[in-house]
């Protein structure tokens, strides 16, 4: 192809290219501040894209953790008030108890007749406050069995949870949530002390280890879900001390409910196994049921949607922030097309002196790569700055992939070539006569 | 004793330009040969091609038709690359309005040809300065275009046009854009180059330019009209 000059070599392109660096950088001081605000596109385009992935990483690892805390293998069902019911109440029949729910018929039934279950938790939930001498505390109060802990996967961190001696005792025993250690025993360890609920004095054994906003998703759905104060006491206790009807003044009258089990917790002997058991449990529950006064929770379900989720909302953040870059290269292109056009008599002075069409591509090149290049490592630096102040400021999770920052810088490179080849061409085409007779 | 290879032979050289419908014959069959360290003007009125065959002699745009040969080379056929690549290697320019880059030092400027050559810095440095004391600036190397008078810019120009020891240098109106003291000053210093030995080749408007090479080529209608040699 060259037909007059010698081959080339390595060394020489080497050299060439390192030239055509510096005199790239050069050019860009020559417009210090519209080189940077070209830059600027790139290093928002960079930034959202480490940024929302981030973001989106640190959500759904948060969401997966609370998912998988419920414990895969378990099937939730919560009693709820069914929703033809709540109108009634809200007219106010004062006399009228509300009887709904889950039933001990209900666990019975689950128990014996649905192959795969494992084990069963029922659960009653009573909202009361919770004393230690002046500290009160807003609590649902837990009565539930003895292996609580182990099919929720909660822990016990301090003391122990109470025992089944303790339970066929209706023993007057007690663990703690640890939100609500924190409320009632500031200053001391709430382990061997009393609390007081209603005119009862119950023993602390235990707090439960601190899960964060799980909690939140183990409630039942409607108004009184997700109160992270708890307090766990026996189920026999609970039933002994508050009976099954509960009161509460609303609105100025008294509204009664009956509900025997606020929730079943059931643990299937493998997750292959909870599609079917959470199959079966619908069926046996629709059977017993005339109204939908219950609601079935699959963490696996929820894990497996949470997952889709996840998919689609890295495709829309990916999509924002692709846009985001894609603008910031337009921005690139529009601007190299301004200096090319600004140039031309550059441009025509070095064809005449011997630059070939594609040393006027490289040079061009190289200046679009270098702006790109500069706002793909501000992007960067910024778009590691944003997660962590985030975390810093909202306390929300945020998880930076180590391939994030790569993927992102060498995306803006990316944009840099794509959107640098065309003025970096128009450039290398013009005709040197024109080029150097333009003004 | 045979005459010396002509560096430039041009050969029934027309150049045609097509504007929409309208034709332009620019250069007409243009015969034409340069021997080493010929100082040749080309003088003519305007719109007689002086500008076309000045760029077909500089590479820079090809004949329609006719053969061009540099330096026993047939340049009339070679692609863009091949051009550019003899421009950068055959070729010294210099120009009406000085051309040079602007944001480039005056040894930079110097420097460019060598930089299309893939000369190694340093040594390109060093011819860039040699080349800078024989224009007489070696005391503005890092000064940039701006800073220096129309003449001194000239012989930034004169000096990138020799960095390449070229066959050939073409000067479209050097003095055209000086006060008669700096064009002066840009003559002798042509001067002295063809008695370097140099083979010079400008276009031109001026007689007393032109009074001063050793051939002055008259264009009219793209064709040469009268060539004479005298000096």
């Amino acid at each position: 192809m060259d037909k007059v000059a010698p081959s080339i070599s390595a060394r020489q392109t080497w050299h060439r290219l390192r030239r055509a660096f510096r005199l790239g950088l050069k050019s860009l001081r020559v417009h210090g501040l519209r080189s940077f605000l070209t830059a600027l596109g790139i290093v928002f385009g960079v930034c959202s894209v480490i940024a929302m992935l981030a973001i989106g990483e640190g959500a759904s690892f948060e969401a997966q953790e609370q998912i998988k805390n419920l414990g895969s293998e378990n099937i939730l069902v919560h009693s709820v008030k069914p929703p033809e019911d709540r109108k009634v109440s809200d007219a106010g029949s004062q006399s009228f108890v509300l009887q709904y729910g889950l039933t001990r018929i209900d666990l019975r039934r689950i128990e014996e007749s649905i192959p795969g279950v494992l084990l069963t938790l029922p659960a009653r939930v009573t909202k009361d406050y919770v004393w230690n001498i002046s500290h009160r505390v807003d609590c649902d109060i837990v009565g539930t069995l003895a292996r609580y802990p182990i099919v929720r996967n909660h822990r016990v961190a301090q003391g122990r949870f109470f025992t089944e001696r303790e339970m066929d005792a209706k023993a007057n025993v007690c663990v703690l949530s640890s939100e609500v250690v924190s409320s009632l025993f500031p200053l001391d360890s709430p382990l061997g002390r009393q609390v007081r609920i209603g005119s009862a004095y119950y023993q602390v054994v235990g707090v439960m280890e601190d899960r964060g906003s799980v909690a939140a998703l183990e409630g039942p759905q409607d108004s009184n879900r997700g109160s992270l104060n708890r307090i766990f006491i026996p189920l026999e206790t609970a039933r002994e001390r508050f009976g099954e009807v509960y009161m509460r003044e609303r609105s100025g009258s008294m509204e009664s409910e009956r509900v025997e089990l606020h929730e079943i917790t059931v643990r299937a002997r493998s997750t292959e196994q909870v599609r079917p058991v959470a199959e079966a449990i619908r069926g046996a529950l629709a059977h017993g049921h005339k109204r939908k006064d219950y609601e079935m929770i699959v963490p696996l379900e929820l894990l497996r949607r949470a997952e889709r989720t996840k998919q689609i909302f890295s495709i829309v953040l990916g999509s924002i922030a692709a846009i985001s870059l894609l603008v910031g290269g337009i921005g690139i292109m529009n601007i190299m097309l301004a200096t090319v056009t600004e140039r031309t008599r550059e441009i025509g002075i070095r064809r005449a002196l011997g630059a070939r069409q594609r040393d006027i591509v490289t040079q061009f090149l190289v200046e679009t790569v270098l702006l790109s290049g500069a706002g793909g490592i501000m992007g960067v630096m910024a778009g590691l700055a944003v997660p962590w102040m985030v975390t810093h400021f909202s306390g929300m999770r945020t998880i930076v992939v180590p391939w994030a920052p790569v993927l992102a810088f060498s995306i803006s490179a990316l944009v840099g070539i794509v959107f640098g080849i065309y003025p970096a061409l128009r450039a290398a085409r013009m005709d040197p006569v024109e080029a150097l007779r333009h003004e | 004793m045979t005459p010396p290879a002509p560096i430039v032979s041009l050969r029934a050289v027309r150049r045609i330009y097509r504007m929409g419908e309208v034709v332009v014959e620019a250069l007409r069959g243009v015969e034409l040969s340069v021997d080493p360290a010929d100082y040749v003007s080309i003088m003519g009125p305007s719109g007689c091609g002086k500008s076309t065959l000045l760029n077909v002699l500089g590479c820079l745009d090809r004949p329609t038709s006719g053969s061009y040969f540099l330096g026993g080379e047939d340049v009339s056929t070679m692609d863009d690359d091949a051009l550019s690549s003899v421009r950068s290697r055959r070729l010294g320019f210099v120009f009406q309005s000085y051309n040079l880059i602007q944001q480039l030092s005056v040894v930079e400027n110097i420097e460019v040809p060598l930089f299309y050559q893939g000369v190694e810095e340093a040594e390109s440095r060093r011819r860039a300065e040699e080349m800078s004391r024989l224009v007489g600036l070696e005391n503005r190397l890092h000064h940039r275009p701006y800073e220096l008078s129309g003449g001194q810019q000239q012989r930034v120009a004169i000096a990138r046009a020799l960095i390449n020891d070229p066959l050939m240098i073409l000067a479209d109106e050097p003095t055209g854009n000086l006060d008669s003291a700096s064009g002066v000053e840009i003559l002798k210093l042509f001067d002295r180059l063809r008695e370097m030995g140099k083979t010079l080749v400008l276009v031109t408007h001026d007689p007393d330019v032109s009074g001063r090479s050793g051939r002055t080529i008259r264009l009219r209608d793209g064709q040469v009209e009268s060539d004479v040699r005298h000096g």
